[in-house]
């Protein structure tokens, strides 16, 4: 019987870890004792039956599959990989954003009150007043101040960041339009610069 | 390829998923491959293949970007394997083996359509007999094997992956590659 040693060396060499004094007393062995050969290359072959099934694939949705799976992406870096892919739409979201930017700051700034200027106004502590029996003619706009219709306007009413009360015997023959949120800010400017460029090429 | 990796694995770290489908792409084989060959069956093996890299997303915090990723990606599989075994209950699955039968498995039972060229039945044949004395080893044997063997990874990366001292994981794989042996000699 061999020792138990020489089957510890052989699984040393598998291993890639025999250094060469072992490997030669190895060597040796196997070439004087039959059954340790059979042994050694029985070894050899199994590792290499072992070896030939590591071929396997995984199913063709796997990846699919675990995406799907995954707890939702936040959505900066979704965001960030639609513009990324999008140029136009990032060029266009910085647009956006800097249109939102300017307004909003406008509609914050612009707090002082205003008026257009038109015969018959008559101002009181930031009220706008349209006096009795008196006609105003053009568009008024009031900022930041309240508007009070006694008589008539010939034309549209705007109060910006303020109230408007129209008595029993006014009369507006426009639109009245009151502007108290930064949405109807927005929504007012969008559509006096349409009007404008409409207006601009309706001159043309 | 270590250095494309880390960086995947930082864009993962912010949350992004496409970076993560790229990691899955490289490892899906391998790691659908260790859990198959532990436990034996497709469906469970796609599974737990699939929780692997779910947990690797949901815990890549605790990811230590110092060490390798495939390290980390097996040792989670692995242990998920390994936990399976111990608390299985019989499932009947297609592609289990028969009871009572050497190798046989449901599919065996069901007539197939095209008859194979006699090479490749042998070659099949053989295949399932590897398998099925892989599957044979107690799990201890079998995880180091397969990492061994399948896997062709290195002792040290075995020993990290199981966190387990050098000296143990060479000790498993030499009792698991002479139980193998023992089964194989004949073939």
């Amino acid at each position: 019987m061999c020792p138990d040693q020489i089957i510890e060396l052989m699984h040393d060499y598998l291993d890639d870890e025999l250094d060469p004094k072992k490997e030669q007393i190895l060597r040796e062995h196997l070439q004087s004792c039959k059954e340790c050969q059979t042994i050694f290359n029985e070894l050899k072959k199994t590792v290499a039956f072992v070896q030939s099934i590591s071929h396997m694939q995984a199913p063709a949705d796997f990846t699919a599959q675990v995406l799907a799976k995954l707890p939702k992406e936040k959505k900066k870096i979704w965001i960030g990989r639609l513009l990324k892919s999008h140029p136009i739409l990032s060029a266009a979201s910085v647009f956006v954003a800097l249109m939102l930017g300017s307004l909003v700051s406008t509609w914050n700034q612009d707090q002082e009150f205003s008026v257009s200027k038109q015969k018959n106004l008559v101002v009181k502590d930031n009220t706008v007043i349209v006096p009795k029996g008196k006609v105003v003619k053009g568009d008024v706009i009031v900022r930041n101040g309240d508007l009070k219709i006694e008589g008539e306007i010939q034309g549209d009413a705007t109060v910006i960041h303020g109230k408007k009360y129209l008595a029993s015997a006014g009369h507006v023959t426009g639109d009245i339009e009151e502007v108290n949120e930064v949405f109807d800010w927005m929504w007012y400017h969008m559509k006096t610069t349409t009007k404008k460029v409409v207006h601009v090429l309706d001159s043309e | 390829m270590e250095q494309i990796v880390k960086k995947r694995i930082k864009q993962v770290m912010k949350g992004d998923h496409d970076a993560f489908g790229d990691i899955v792409e490289l490892y899906k084989n391998s790691i659908f491959q260790l859990c198959f060959r532990m436990l034996g069956n497709r469906h469970e093996a796609e599974d737990l293949a699939q929780e692997a890299f779910i947990r690797a997303f949901v815990n890549i915090e605790s990811f230590n970007q110092d060490l390798k990723f495939s390290t980390w990606l097996y040792r989670i599989a692995t242990n998920l394997c390994i936990d399976r075994l111990r608390k299985k209950k019989p499932d009947y699955y297609l592609d289990a083996e028969v009871a009572g039968t050497e190798g046989l498995t449901m599919y065996s039972q069901i007539p197939s359509n095209t008859p194979l060229p006699e090479t490749e039945v042998e070659s099949l044949e053989l295949q399932e007999t590897v398998q099925n004395e892989i599957l044979k080893l107690p799990e201890k044997y079998r995880s180091a094997i397969v990492l061994k063997y399948i896997e062709d990874l290195s002792l040290n990366e075995i020993s990290e992956i199981l966190d387990l001292p050098l000296g143990t994981v060479k000790t498993r794989i030499h009792r698991g590659r002479e139980a193998l042996r023992q089964q194989l000699r004949y073939v």
